[in-house]
C-alpha cells in the first residue's frame, strides 16, 4: 500500500484502476470530471488496460456501459446531476437486464436555478430505478467502495448495477490522506468477471427481450430479491475486505456513539463526520447524542435502523434532499422503518446543504437542541423560514 | 487543529499552495491534513479561497473554515479589515504586499521574491513564508510534497522558493 494526499475523485478513479474495468464509457460534467480524466490518462499511460470511449451523451455512456457488460465484461461510467437524470431511462435498462455495472455518481445540485455544487437530490430522485446505491463518507471509503461495488454488483446472487455517490466537491475536490492498495491485494479481493448473462456465440440467448403481463411481474420481483440478497453478500465483501486490506466497514449502516443515546442524528454521506464531532462535544455537556450514518440507501437498512434507533427519545434525519410537496426522501424512508418496526419516539426532518449552501457546526447543535427541547417542526429547514414546515 | 484560510485570485495557485501544505504536514506518521478548494467554477482573476485543516487526528469535519489560525493572502488587494472577524483570538494575517505599515498584519514581499527567482506567481513564496513564519511545516516536507505533487519542470524553482521565503520570513 501507498500513502497519497488524493482528492475523492482521484481516489475513486485509483480504485476503478485496481479493479481493471475492461470498458469505460465517459461524458465529463462538474463535480465529476477528474474521474474520467485519470482514468483517461491512466489509460493513455498503459496503467490500465481498458477501452476509454468517449461518448456524446450521458445517456450514451450507461448504454455504451450496457453493451459492455452484455458482451461479458467489467464496465464502467460516471456522471453527476443533470447527467444522471439524462440517463434515467438507461438506468432502467440496466437494473432490468441485470448488468452488473458500476457508476460513480458525483453528487450535484438540479437545475433550475442552475447550480453546480453538492447536494443529494440527483441520486436520491432515482431511489426506485433498481440500483444498488452507496454514499461515501471520504476519500478512502470512495476508492474502497470502488473495488467492493464490483464484488458486491457482480456476485452471482445479486447481479445488479451499483451506484457509488460522492458528495459533490466536498468529497470530490477535498484532498486526503488515502491509502492506495497493491495490484496485487486488489486482484486477491476482487475475482475475475465471469457470468451467464451474456451475448454469447456458443450458448446464444435472448437478452434485453420483451415480457408481457403474465411473467414482467415476475421479473421486478426478482429484481427485488436480488437488492435484499445483496445484504449477506455486502457483509461477506467486507470481511473479505478486512482481511485483505485490513480496513473494516459496518454494513449498510455507521452507528457511533448509538448504544446509550437518547438522541440520534441520521444522516447520509460526507456530513457524518461533522455529525459525530458535535455528538462527542454535546456528550460532554451531559446531552446523550448519537450518530447513524447510511452507508447504503438501497437496499435500504430498515430492521438495522429500528434496532440502533431503539434506545433514542427522538430522532433526527438530516439530508440534502427535498422532494417537493411532502418531505425529505430519506426522512420518508425512515418514517416508513419506524412505523414497521414500532418506534414511537419522535422523528425529526432537517433539510439543508441544498444546492451546496454549507451546514455548519452550530446548524449540527441546533438540531440536537431542537429535538431534546421537542421545538422541532416535523419537517425543518436548516437556516430558513424556520416555520415553513408541513 | 490549525486551520488555514488562503485567499487569492484565479491563476495565483492558492488551492495548489493549499494542497501542497496539506500533502507535506501529512508526511508525517501522526499528522492529518485536509484541503480544498473554494468550491464552484474556476475564473482567472476572480477571487477564490482555499483551505489547509490540519491536525494530529483525522479529520472529519468538512465544513468550511469559521475561525482561521492563519490567513494568507496571495493578492493585498483582497484584505478587508473584516477578514479579522474569521481569526482564532490568536490568529494571524500574512499578506503578500510591497506596504510595511500594516500591523498587526504581517506584510511580506512575496512578489519580490518571486521576481527575482523568476516565478509567475507567489503561492509558495507565501507557503514558504508561513513556514518559516509558524513552524507548522518543514521546509524539508514541504520540498517532498512539492517532489511528490508538483509537474517536474517547476519543482526546483518551487523548491527554491520555499526554501528563500522561510528562511526570509524567519526573521521577520
Amino acid at each position: 500500500m501507498a500513502e497519497k494526499f488524493l482528492s475523492g475523485d482521484e481516489a475513486f478513479a485509483e480504485g476503478i484502476r485496481l479493479a481493471c474495468p475492461e470498458v469505460i464509457s465517459a461524458y465529463p460534467i462538474t463535480p465529476q470530471t477528474i474521474v474520467v480524466e485519470k482514468l483517461s490518462e491512466m489509460v493513455e499511460d498503459g496503467s490500465l488496460d481498458a477501452e476509454f470511449i468517449h461518448v456524446e451523451s450521458e445517456h450514451s455512456a450507461l448504454s455504451c456501459a450496457m453493451g459492455a457488460s452484455a458482451a461479458g465484461v467489467r464496465a464502467f461510467t460516471a456522471t453527476s446531476s443533470q447527467g444522471l437524470l439524462y440517463m434515467a431511462e438507461c438506468l432502467y435498462y440496466a437494473s432490468g437486464g441485470r448488468f452488473p455495472i458500476v457508476m460513480m455518481n458525483a453528487n450535484r445540485s438540479t437545475a433550475l436555478p442552475w447550480n453546480i455544487y453538492g447536494d443529494q437530490r440527483d441520486s436520491l430522485s432515482q431511489l426506485d430505478s433498481g440500483w444498488i446505491q452507496a454514499y461515501a463518507e471520504n476519500a478512502q471509503e470512495s476508492l474502497d467502495l470502488a473495488l467492493m461495488s464490483y464484488y458486491i454488483a457482480e456476485h452471482k446472487n445479486v447481479s445488479t448495477p451499483f451506484m457509488v455517490n460522492l458528495d459533490g466537491f466536498i468529497l470530490t475536490h477535498t484532498y486526503e490522506q488515502v491509502d492506495v492498495p497493491t495490484p496485487e491485494q486488489a486482484k486477491a479481493f476482487l475475482p475475475a468477471y465471469q457470468t451467464e448473462n451474456k451475448l454469447d456465440l456458443d450458448n446464444p440467448k435472448n437478452m434485453a427481450f420483451s415480457a408481457g403481463p403474465d411473467t414482467n411481474y415476475i421479473f421486478k420481483y426478482k429484481e427485488h430479491a436480488a437488492m435484499f440478497r445483496a445484504i449477506p453478500v455486502i457483509k461477506e465483501a467486507e470481511e473479505k475486505f478486512a482481511e485483505i486490506f485490513g480496513r473494516t466497514y459496518s454494513g449498510l449502516l455507521d452507528a457511533y456513539r448509538t448504544e446509550d443515546a437518547e438522541y440520534i442524528l441520521i444522516t447520509l454521506g460526507s456530513i457524518a463526520g461533522l455529525c459525530r464531532e458535535i455528538a462527542d462535544t454535546l456528550r460532554e455537556k451531559s446531552l446523550k447524542a448519537g450518530v447513524l450514518r447510511i452507508r447504503y440507501m438501497r437496499p435500504f437498512p430498515a430492521e438495522e435502523i429500528v434496532k440502533a434507533v431503539s434506545p433514542a427519545k427522538a430522532i433526527a434525519v438530516l439530508e440534502k434532499d427535498i422532494s417537493f410537496g411532502n418531505e425529505g426522501t430519506v426522512f420518508t424512508n425512515i418514517c416508513s422503518a419506524l412505523q414497521g418496526g414500532n418506534i414511537t419516539a419522535p422523528a425529526y426532518n432537517f433539510i439543508g446543504g441544498l444546492g451546496g449552501r454549507n451546514i455548519s457546526h452550530q446548524d449540527i447543535i441546533s438540531i440536537f437542541e431542537k429535538i431534546q427541547s421537542g421545538t422541532a417542526k416535523r419537517v425543518n429547514f436548516i437556516g430558513i423560514g424556520e416555520g415553513e414546515n408541513t | 487543529m490549525t486551520e488555514i484560510l488562503w485567499l487569492g485570485r484565479g491563476g495565483q495557485g492558492a488551492f495548489t499552495a493549499a494542497k501542497i501544505l496539506g500533502a507535506a504536514f501529512a508526511l508525517h506518521p501522526a499528522c492529518h491534513a485536509l484541503a480544498f478548494p473554494s468550491f464552484g467554477p474556476e475564473r482567472r482573476g476572480a477571487p477564490v479561497r482555499a483551505f489547509t485543516k490540519l491536525d494530529s487526528k483525522p479529520i472529519s469535519d468538512r465544513s468550511e473554515t469559521e475561525k482561521a489560525d492563519y490567513i494568507i493572502i496571495l493578492d493585498d488587494t483582497l484584505y478587508s479589515d473584516a477578514l479579522r472577524n474569521l481569526l482564532k483570538p490568536d490568529g494571524k494575517i500574512l499578506i503578500n504586499t510591497k506596504q510595511t505599515e500594516n500591523k498587526p498584519l504581517i506584510a511580506f514581499d512575496g512578489d519580490a521574491l518571486a521576481r527575482e527567482l523568476k516565478l509567475p506567481v507567489v503561492n509558495t513564496v507565501m507557503m514558504g513564508a508561513l513556514a518559516g513564519l509558524s513552524g507548522i511545516v518543514s521546509v524539508q516536507n514541504l520540498d517532498e510534497a512539492i517532489q511528490k505533487y508538483m509537474p517536474e519542470k517547476i519543482r526546483e524553482k518551487n523548491k527554491t522558493a520555499v526554501r528563500k521565503a522561510a528562511e526570509e520570513a524567519g526573521t521577520l
